[in-house]
């Protein structure tokens, strides 16, 4: 009979006949430490030698810490090391190790190596107990007059469920609700709007339409985010951040939607990825292809920014854009679509597809 | 099997071993012991645990290894604590590292430069810290596969197995958490991609975005929410659940494998006191010395060379840690499927591989037990390991698992793979497409087969002996290898699993199942074989020796 005919068994299967018997126990072996003298001594005198390391690596540690300035640095195999930070760790790292290499060939090779067999019951409570358990149960519940009185019971337990709600609600306030109103004004809103200028995104300056050269990428900010810190700062930047860039106009396909979004070839589009949300940054000049690092979405920026290839799914947003009095590149206006991946409740009808006009 | 020691054939058979003499009694403890038993009688609770016996085997010190680097975990996360500041606050940087000084940034980054710069042995601890993280989740990895590819989630092991699931899926919350905390550009990156995916869960996916970051990305909230998360909740429950699984653990005594004198009913090993417990704690000294080395010697999340976290900014070829490796894949080869209905968005492109995957995967980890059980209507308790030859079926399907998982996990190196190796891009993501779903059908094939062969070894070797490496020469001319007969144990050892038998009961879907997983398996020899195999124990000439392998070849083609 095998191991899987007992079915339902309550304790643990032997197998009943297998074709060769259990010969049982294998005959205790002896070390060759427990009968070479030499050897035993040789052992003793290794853990002893580990575990007298120990102090010596400690007092390294100590004085390293003390003499060793924190600035100190050394350059070994190529690369500078910072000296404190390494003789700390490789001191008391290996003052570590020794200790539990010594503490384990004590336990291999000194303390006995005798094999000894425990007994295993199953998991189940015994007969006795389980009775015992029963009827007390039983008794606990006579005694609690639920059986007559049944409504008590459900009344706890519907009172209890039903703690649930204040429970939640009281998490209500973890952030503002994304209620209509509130996503005109967060997520579905920048700080781009008419007239604001692009500048640089590392020295603010504002960008000229007639310094841009055909092929060149800049990325840029709205001039308004200077103004703000912090968090307001991060949240305007994570979704104002926007990419210029100029092209031939004879090689590009500009729809006639959006021929006043651009200046003479040079265009400008959301930096958001519409995956994911990753700031993109790879431009390819030959193709117009612009490539998200994070997961290689790529958006064809020679065509109102199309998905050519990867995971995201919609266009990149451009920002309709025109010329200052003094030549200077502002927005037209905000972005006529969210920016940034997508959302439940965003309506993606008005996102540019593929063939659009 | 389980001990490696060569054992003479005519050694004594012995039922149960005892230990060598006992000593003459003592009845007086440590006045200190004393002390604290005449107040807690806890010597009625430590009685018999001191002489527990734990099963000896390298892959039962997996798990040794999550638990180790937890404590680990915690010791340096403690001391991480001491001066970091989860503010998303604004400041200026006057630290002592100069290429940040006077650059606006986070409170949370300034002041992970100040423990890296300032704080004597604070990188040392950041990196142990690190390393640590890495090492907790790889080991409960593996120490699940052992788990499960042995079969040690059976009966009566299948909560301790939940327990676990829970355990490493908190984990991977764990080390997402405190790996966003320093709000440098990298961990920075990888919250926009947790902001992205949450948004995209359909319906209630922009409210939870709302609420977990207190409003919109990045806010000013998150990292001090994501701290009270690292430090506090989830460490707790981590706590919590490593408990409950030791306690358990100790309850029904550790597995062993099978092999002579290790039966259902006991357990064969060191006791606790002293050989386990040296060695167990040996074991955490050596697992603390080895990441303090790496913390040490092997850099790890320089932050200061990322620069503070920058929405517009990313660094090219940014990884998240390995364990969000499959996730990462995932999301890169998914086709960018988006439905677009009324004034609605559904992203599919996004909700299937990062919702949709790791929720597969830990709902099926954690059902597996039971939907096996349910197949093999096997109900009885298991305490002795499968060799997991022995369970073709699972183990192949295991194989089959870890490679699709280690298809997703490669596509998260898609960019890699096709600069490494000079290839398109698009082809390496297409190409992974496929893979993902091709590759673990062929592992499965492949493992299936193996373990076959295995099974087909073991019986050889049972009725053969096993091949000495001796080649001689009959007056005949012909070649073949000596075998030596094993000894009992070792036969014993071969042939003591069970074979599969399927279900008779039950609907049809569950006979089918059963009856696929009990198939194929090598029937192992019986007695009668064995005594027949012996009888005219010649060296097997070549000619036998070559329909052998056709019949076994021809049985093996039958099976699948
Ligand atoms: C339970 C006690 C723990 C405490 C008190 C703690 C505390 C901390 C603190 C304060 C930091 C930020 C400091 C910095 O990097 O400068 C941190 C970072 C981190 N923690 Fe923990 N942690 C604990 C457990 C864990 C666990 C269990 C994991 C992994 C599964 C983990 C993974 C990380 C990671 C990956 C970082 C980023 C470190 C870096 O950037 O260098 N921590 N932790
Ligand atoms: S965020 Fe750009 S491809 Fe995913």
């Amino acid at each position: 009979m095998s191991e899987l005919d007992v079915r339902d068994a309550a304790t643990p299967p032997e197998p009943a006949a297998t074709p060769v018997p259990d010969p049982g126990l294998e005959e205790h072996v002896e070390r060759y430490t427990d009968v070479d003298d030499r050897a035993s001594r040789a052992t003793y005198r290794q853990i002893v030698a580990m575990l007298g390391a120990v102090p010596v690596l400690v007092v390294a540690f100590v004085v390293v810490y003390f003499a060793v300035p924190i600035s100190a640095e050394f350059a070994l195999f190529g690369t500078t090391w910072k000296a404190q930070h390494v003789l700390l760790g490789g001191t008391v790292g290996l003052a570590i190790l020794l200790i539990g290499m010594a503490l384990i060939q004590w336990a291999r090779l000194v303390m006995s190596d005798v094999e000894m067999s425990e007994e295993r019951h199953p998991a189940q409570t015994g007969p006795e107990a389980r009775a015992v358990l029963a009827a007390d149960t039983k008794a606990g519940v006579e005694e609690s007059g639920i059986k007559r009185r049944a409504l008590i019971g459900s009344g706890v337990a519907g009172g209890l469920g039903l703690l649930v709600v204040p429970a939640l609600l009281a998490l209500g306030d973890l952030g503002p609700w994304p209620t209509d109103a509130v996503r005109a004004k967060t997520i579905e809103k920048t700080i781009w709007a008419e007239g604001i200028r692009l500048v640089n995104d590392v020295n603010y300056l504002p960008l000229k339409a007639s310094e841009l050269v055909v092929g060149q990428l800049v990325n840029a900010e709205p001039e308004n985010l200077q103004a703000l810190h912090g968090s307001e700062y991060q949240i305007a930047k994570a979704k104002a951040a926007i990419i210029v860039v100029r092209m031939d106009p004879n090689s590009i396909r500009i729809p006639d939607s959006r021929k006043d979004w651009q200046v003479d070839g040079i265009l400008c589009y959301s930096k958001i990825c519409t995956h994911v949300g990753c700031p993109i940054s790879l431009w390819e000049q030959q193709s117009h292809h612009l490539l998200c690092p994070c997961h290689q979405s790529t958006f064809d920026l020679g065509n109102s920014g199309v998905v050519v290839f990867g995971p995201a799914a919609r266009s990149l947003p451009q920002l309709p854009i025109t010329t200052d009095a003094d030549g200077y590149l502002v927005a037209r206006s905000d972005f006529t679509v969210p920016v940034g991946p997508s959302f439940f409740e965003r309506d993606s009808s008005k996102d540019f597809k593929d063939g659009d006009n | 099997m389980a001990k490696p020691t060569k054992i003479r054939e005519d050694s004594p058979a012995l039922a149960v071993q005892t230990p060598p003499e006992a000593p003459p009694a003592v009845n007086k403890l440590a006045p200190a012991a004393e002390w604290v038993d005449q107040r807690s009688g806890i010597g009625k609770v430590i009685k018999g645990a001191l002489r527990k016996i734990f099963p000896d085997h390298w892959s039962f010190l997996l798990g040794e290894i999550a638990l180790y680097s937890f404590i680990i975990l915690l010791l340096t996360g403690v001391f991480l604590t001491l001066w970091f500041k989860p503010s998303m606050g604004e400041v200026e940087y006057s630290g002592s590292y100069e290429l940040m000084r006077n650059i606006p940034m986070s409170e949370a980054f300034a002041s992970t430069l100040n423990i890296s710069f300032d704080v004597r042995g604070g990188l040392l601890m950041r990196q142990i810290h690190h390393w640590a993280a890495m090492l907790f989740v790889a080991a409960m990895t593996i120490h699940m596969l052992r788990v499960f590819f042995t079969g040690a989630f059976r009966k009566p092991r299948e909560l301790n197995w939940i327990i676990g699931v829970g355990l490493l899926s908190i984990g991977l919350i764990e080390g997402f958490a405190g790996y966003s905390l320093p709000d440098d550009l990298l961990s920075g990156t990888g919250l926009r991609f947790v902001d992205g995916s949450i948004r995209s869960i359909p319906i209630i996916g922009t409210w939870v975005e709302f609420f977990v970051f207190g409003g919109e990305f990045p806010g000013e909230l998150i990292i001090p929410r994501l701290y009270m998360v690292h430090i506090l909740l989830v460490p707790g429950l981590l706590l919590g659940l490593i408990s409950a699984h030791m306690a358990l653990l100790v309850y029904h005594k550790h597995t062993q494998w099978p092999g002579p004198g290790r039966t259902q009913k006991n357990v064969v090993g060191y006791p606790l006191f002293p050989v386990y417990a040296a060695k167990a704690g040996g074991f955490f000294f050596i697992v603390f010395g080895v990441t303090t080395l790496m913390g040490a010697l092997m850099q790890i999340n320089p932050v200061w060379l990322y620069g503070p976290y920058n929405p517009s900014q990313v660094t090219a070829g940014s990884q998240p840690d390995w364990y969000m490796g499959f996730v990462e894949g995932a999301i890169r080869i998914m086709p960018n499927w988006e439905w677009h209905l009324g004034s609605t968005t559904w992203s599919w492109n996004i909700f299937i591989p990062f919702v949709g995957l790791m929720g597969l995967l830990f709902t099926g980890l954690a059902l597996y037990p039971f939907i096996e059980a349910w197949v093999t209507g096997d109900k009885s308790e298991h305490h002795l390991l499968d060799r997991p030859r022995n369970a073709p079926n699972r183990t192949a399907f295991g194989v089959a698992c870890m490679t699709c998982y280690g298809m997703f996990w490669a596509a998260g190196g898609n960019d890699i793979i096709a600069t490494q190796f000079h290839v398109s891009l698009n082809d390496v993501t297409y190409f992974m497409r496929v893979a993902v779903f091709v590759a673990p059908v062929i592992a499965f094939i492949v493992t299936k087969r193996i373990c076959l062969s295995l099974q087909r070894r073991d019986a050889e070797t049972v009725l053969h002996g096993s091949p000495t490496g001796v080649i001689v020469r009959s007056p005949d001319g012909g070649y073949t290898e000596a075998h030596t007969p094993v000894s009992q144990g070792e036969a014993y050892t071969l042939t003591r699993h069970p074979q599969w038998t399927p279900v008779e009961s039950g609907g049809r879907v569950r006979q089918r199942l059963s009856r696929w997983f009990a198939h194929g398996q090598i029937a192992k020899p019986t007695a009668e074989d064995i005594e027949a195999a012996s009888h005219h124990a010649h060296p097997i000439s070549p000619v036998d020796a070559a329909a052998d392998e056709t019949a076994s070849i021809g049985s093996g083609k039958d099976a699948e």
